[in-house]
């Protein structure tokens, strides 16, 4: 099977420092890959190459066997969706925020995606700071999944909402697997890395130290490291 | 005509700078070097332009000498807007083309249309003015793009992470910052007449020109000063733009403005 991703002596520096050292990994096709490492480790610019938001300074990227640098960025970004960290809401309502993304939506694929995502439809009318951490992020789902993308990426969505909303978003992300949807999901969380991952990939100060099954033998002495560190 | 101020009267003028700096020493502003400093280049800069402005006005001289002084202004300007912010990436370029389409479209009206003669006693204050009152213009539209898309990052990445196009993601904040360098001459040309005289037509005045006549002039070059002003600020807003992103849609690392 054609890997998802596939980076190939991937290095890149910013403003002088390195953030990733010669990295070549494969991401699977399917189901949920979790890229772990502590702060710093070059996890969320490992994930922002694979919808050139970055590009490397050296070596290749590929998405399903094609070097993303020879794909039209806007197409690619549609394909490739990606919820961030930080919920960035537009100013005005839900909806507002869905139609930027799909201005042609019509009602019911509005109210249907946010369904969806498990908001209730009367939110479409609600302004956007008005949200809770939780519910913001959600809509941020909502408006990357209203394009339709193939594949999804995760970086750290749940760092800014408290324990429950955290849970609904991974049950969340689980369910858009299954639906067929393979994603990356970038976390420094040992304990939400161990819930969610098909696959692993951990990250140490921009190396590439472990990838493969998560409860692989020898993913435990880097993911130790990780938690250590996230005490 | 001759003035009405005499060389003993512009000495004597010198006393409200002498309460300017007064002022600043009393409140420990420590701004009295750059008071006097301002003062003196002024008035060199001043003589210098009267002395230019006399020679440029002999009749016999061609008019081609006032445009190309016209030329050098734009270019000394588009370096000062360099100079004042100079966190804005190829901001020469972009300041230079902005002020070279502002004045030769609203330059090319006022003389193309006869508003104005076609002689250097118009030409050359003119377009100093239009060029004065857009510098400002442009130096606050670059520096207003460079704040809003830093501040936005965040903002803007979701959007190119939806698939816009740098432009498209940029939009709603490049207007953002038009918006903030227009408001400033849109409000002054709003409260001209009721809360201040400007200077041509306070100089006209000075000088003895009808009042009536004398409103005439000035409200042609508010709306020069207007036009240009609106041109060079969209000009400089969306070249700056242009510069923020890379070609493949990804927005530049970005620092925000000093100031």
């Amino acid at each position: 099977m054609t890997a998802l991703f596939d980076f190939h002596g991937v290095r890149l520096s910013k403003q002088g420092t390195t953030i990733l050292r010669d990295v070549t990994a494969t991401v699977p096709d399917d189901g949920l890959t979790v890229i772990a490492g502590a702060s710093g480790a070059g996890k969320s610019t490992l994930l922002r190459l694979c919808n050139r938001l970055d590009v490397p300074d050296r070596g290749v990227v590929r998405f399903r066997g094609a070097d993303v640098a020879g794909i039209d960025p806007m197409e690619l970004r549609r394909n490739v969706g990606m919820v961030f960290q930080r919920p960035a809401l537009f100013a005005g309502t839900v909806r507002d925020n869905l139609l930027v993304a799909d201005p042609a939506a019509a009602e019911t694929a509005l109210e249907g995606v946010v369904e969806r995502v498990e908001l209730r439809v009367e939110l479409l009318d609600r302004i956007g700071d008005d949200l809770s951490g939780g519910e913001a992020q959600r809509v941020c789902l909502a408006r990357t999944l209203i394009t339709d993308p193939g594949v999804l990426l995760m970086d750290e969505p749940t760092s800014s909402v408290d324990p429950a909303a955290q849970r609904r978003l991974e049950d969340l992300a689980r369910r858009l697997c299954l639906d067929g949807v393979p994603m990356l999901w970038v976390t420094h969380d040992v304990a939400q890395m161990r819930r969610l991952a098909d696959h692993l990939l951990v990250l140490e100060a921009g190396r590439l130290v472990f990838s493969g099954q998560p409860d692989d033998r020898d993913a435990a002495g880097a993911l130790a490291r990780i938690g250590a560190e996230a005490q | 005509m001759k003035g009405d101020v005499s060389p003993l009267g512009l000495a004597t003028s010198l006393l409200l700078v002498a309460i300017a700096v007064i002022v600043s020493l009393g409140q420990q502003l420590r701004l009295e070097k750059r008071l006097v400093w301002a003062t003196v280049r002024a008035f060199v800069q001043l003589i210098v332009m009267g002395f230019v402005l006399a020679w440029l006005l002999e009749p016999s001289r061609s008019l081609a000498y006032s445009w190309l002084w016209v030329a050098g202004m734009v270019v000394f300007a588009a370096w000062t807007v360099r100079l004042r912010a100079p966190e804005v990436p190829g901001l020469f370029s972009i300041a230079l083309t902005a002020l070279l389409i502002a004045a030769g479209a609203t330059l090319g009206t006022i003389f193309g249309l006869g508003i104005f003669p076609n002689e250097a006693r118009a030409i050359v204050p003119l377009a100093g003015m239009m060029i004065g009152n857009s510098l400002s213009a442009t130096v606050l539209a670059a520096r207003r793009v460079t704040d809003e898309l830093a501040d936005k990052r965040h903002e803007i990445e979701a959007r190119l992470a939806l698939g816009q196009s740098s432009k498209q993601a940029a939009r709603p904040y490049i207007r953002a910052a038009i918006r903030t360098a227009l408001t400033p001459q849109i409000e002054s040309t709003k409260a001209v007449g009721l809360v201040f005289l400007p200077g041509a037509m306070t100089g006209l005045i000075l000088g003895g020109v009808d009042p009536l006549d004398a409103v005439l002039v000035q409200a042609a070059i508010m709306y020069l000063i207007l036009g240009a002003v609106a041109i060079t600020a969209i000009v400089v807003a969306l070249g700056v733009m242009r510069n923020l992103f890379t070609p493949d849609h990804r927005l530049r690392p970005l620092t925000r403005t000093v100031g």
